[in-house]
């Protein structure tokens, strides 16, 4: 006899979920369940399995359509809030990106929070500038809304729900406040984000249900998949997915403003999908558990496109709160929150236990293929090694003072690089440290006076990464290096001012 | 028990914690310390059963001492769980309890890296 093969049709669990009978487990408690009956008997005994993460997606926002006025305006800027929100769509719509800062106070309050002020019931303040028409010819406007005085409030986010995201360590000796917040120099910790075993798309991995169409919670909303996310790349598992829902059927609970320090305003939303269990491959990909799903740990000290990958961890290496990294326990947390996430798999299911929550066929299938390309620049930007001087003098550390000062005045420049005696860069000394030598009244060695913590810049680095990290230091040059930390040339804050005096 | 020290501008010069030790002989741990050419603040950990003796001999030397009963104060309606604050705190004064999180205020040495590195901005030093 063959074996059975188990199969539902989406319909049959509509039928049951519509008359009260489906049975519904959330993605946490699936793994269990398959490795208890097996994938044809989890096909038998559940019919659906829901899903949910809750974490910050800073590429979402709002299309609010604000009725016309009287007289009309076609607005050309707007501000909520102070929040600039994009005009340049017909008179009275509007585009309000989570990112984007407030012109008052910075990024402590952005688009985000203006979005999760109006699902609190607050009421915002609205200026307009018109373009001023036959037509539309008013233009300025004032007004105060709140989200029920909109005709329209409609999410459309291009990148949400992330299938696994990168976690973050930084190798660096100072402290960097990046979208994955604090990372600790010296990799002092690792931060993380995504719900691991509860994320809608690692438990769907190969789009099998998952599509144009698909009814999903979105922030306690009922919400759609409109498509693909932007950078949506399948074949690597970053799957992403472009989502939309109704912001006036939004809760504060799954929608919440946040601020990344020293970087920018997010949103982070609750989003669940439900996964009906129509085979078993489906049974199979919904049992994956937190150590089936692995993401590298990516050094952000390296501030390029092309970040190292110092290892591959597991969700449930993460979640353990520490990671060995070559042999140092880093401790490990996450930015997203995995209680919430729980919470919006438990609503859904509550949803569909009660009959409230449909699931829906895709209209088409989501891409297996994506684009998650980088960029296209046509634009040629200096290396540090174009517009640095060749010509650099350095010194030994055993030198005095006052050879180190008559090479300064005889060079006419105002940093010394002071080298091993295998030409490697252990420190630096300026005019400024030499003067300091000589007014206390102290001639002394080099190696006594010198800079031993010495900032560098590498031959092939863009200038705008010198020249930020100047800036970061307040410094005015930087030895440039080899892979071997020989000094090779130097980049001063000269070389820099005049090649914007040359661009202008 | 965590004690703040405010060290005035006038005495700021002396050696206050090595007299204080000498004195009560307690085994104290300086938790951080921020001093400028006027003025401090030290966060020390005190044995509590020494704790009564330190501070009045702080005190007694003009230094203002405040016990950290309650550093940081966490805004449960702010807070969504997520642990950004775990692994940025040097004490380890935050863990989760079943994805919840609980924080050991005593631990706290406010330090104020959790303050910024809360997303949701639910992170308060309680200042004294």
């Amino acid at each position: 006899m063959d074996p059975v093969v188990q199969e539902k049709s989406l319909s049959e669990i509509n039928e049951r979920i519509r008359d009260g009978s489906a049975r519904v487990v959330t993605a946490e408690e699936m793994p269990n369940l398959v490795q208890e009956l097996g994938t044809a008997g989890a096909v038998r005994e559940v019919d659906v399995v829901t899903t949910g993460t809750f974490g910050a997606m800073c590429s979402s926002g709002v299309f609010l359509n604000l009725g016309h006025s009287d007289p009309p305006i076609k607005i050309l800027r707007a501000r909520l809030n102070k929040v600039e929100a994009y005009g340049g769509i017909a008179a009275v719509d509007l585009f309000l990106g989570a990112t984007q800062p407030s012109q008052d106070q910075g990024i402590e309050y952005g688009g985000a929070h203006v979005i999760e002020d109006l699902v609190a019931g607050k009421q915002i303040d609205v200026e307009a500038e018109g373009a001023g028409t036959d037509c539309y010819p008013q233009m300025e406007l004032e007004t105060a809304l709140r989200l029920d005085d909109f005709n329209q409030a409609t999410m459309v986010n291009p990148r949400n729900a992330y299938q696994r995201y990168n976690a973050a360590t930084n190798s660096s000796d100072r402290t960097l406040h990046t979208y994955m917040g604090t990372l600790l120099p010296r990799c002092g910790n690792i931060h993380y984000s995504g719900a691991g075993v509860l994320s809608p798309l690692s438990n769907d991995p190969n789009l099998d249900y998952i599509g144009v169409g698909t009814r999903i919670f979105l922030a306690g909303a009922k919400g759609y998949v409109i498509g693909s996310g932007t950078q949506h790349n399948p074949q690597n598992n970053f799957s992403t997915l472009m989502v939309t829902g109704d912001l006036k059927k939004m809760s504060t609970k799954f929608l919440r403003a946040a601020t990344f320090h020293k970087y920018g305003p997010s949103l982070y939303l609750g989003i669940g999908i439900p996964i009906p269990v129509l085979n078993e491959t489906v049974a199979r990909n919904t049992a994956v558990r937190d150590r089936d799903i692995t993401v590298p740990v990516i050094d952000y000290g390296i501030p390029r496109r092309d970040r190292p990958s110092l290892k591959i961890v597991s969700y449930e290496d993460l979640k353990s709160g520490l990671i060995d990294l070559n042999g140092k326990e880093v401790p490990a947390s996450s930015l997203s929150s995995f209680h919430v996430a729980r919470e919006v798999a438990k609503n859904l299911k509550e949803m569909v236990e009660k009959g409230e929550f449909l699931l829906s066929q895709a209209v088409e299938p989501l891409s297996r293929i994506g684009n998650s390309r980088p960029m296209k620049q046509t634009k040629e930007s200096p290396n540090v090694g174009d517009v640095m001087s060749r010509d650099v003098v350095t010194v030994g550390e055993d030198i005095h003072v006052e050879k180190a000062a008559k090479l300064i005045v005889s060079g006419s420049f105002d940093h010394l690089p002071v080298v091993s005696k295998d030409g490697r860069l252990i420190g630096i000394i300026t005019a400024w440290d030499i003067s300091k030598a000589v007014a206390s009244g102290k001639p002394a060695r080099i190696s006594e006076i010198m800079t031993k913590r010495v900032y560098s810049a590498m031959l092939d680095e863009p200038i705008e990464l010198a020249a930020r990290t100047l800036d970061t230091h307040s410094i005015s040059a930087l030895p440039v290096v080899d892979r071997d930390n020989k000094v090779i040339g130097m980049i001063t804050s000269n070389h820099l001012s005049r090649l914007l005096a040359r661009r202008q | 028990m965590k004690l703040m020290l405010h060290v005035a501008p006038g005495i700021v010069r002396y050696p206050l914690i090595a007299s204080v030790i000498l004195e009560t002989s307690a085994l104290v741990n300086i938790e951080r310390a921020s001093i400028d050419a006027v003025s401090g603040e030290i966060v020390l950990e005190v044995p509590s059963e020494k704790c009564t003796e330190v501070k009045e001999a702080f005190e007694r030397r003009g230094v203002r001492v405040v016990p950290l009963e309650i550093p940081v104060i966490r805004d449960e309606n702010e807070c969504v769980h997520c642990g950004a604050c775990i692994s940025i705190c040097p004490t380890a004064t935050f863990r989760f309890e079943d994805w919840l999180l609980v924080a050991d205020s005593g631990k706290c040495i406010q330090c104020g890296a959790c303050v910024v590195g809360c997303p949701q901005r639910a992170l308060k030093l309680v200042l004294k």
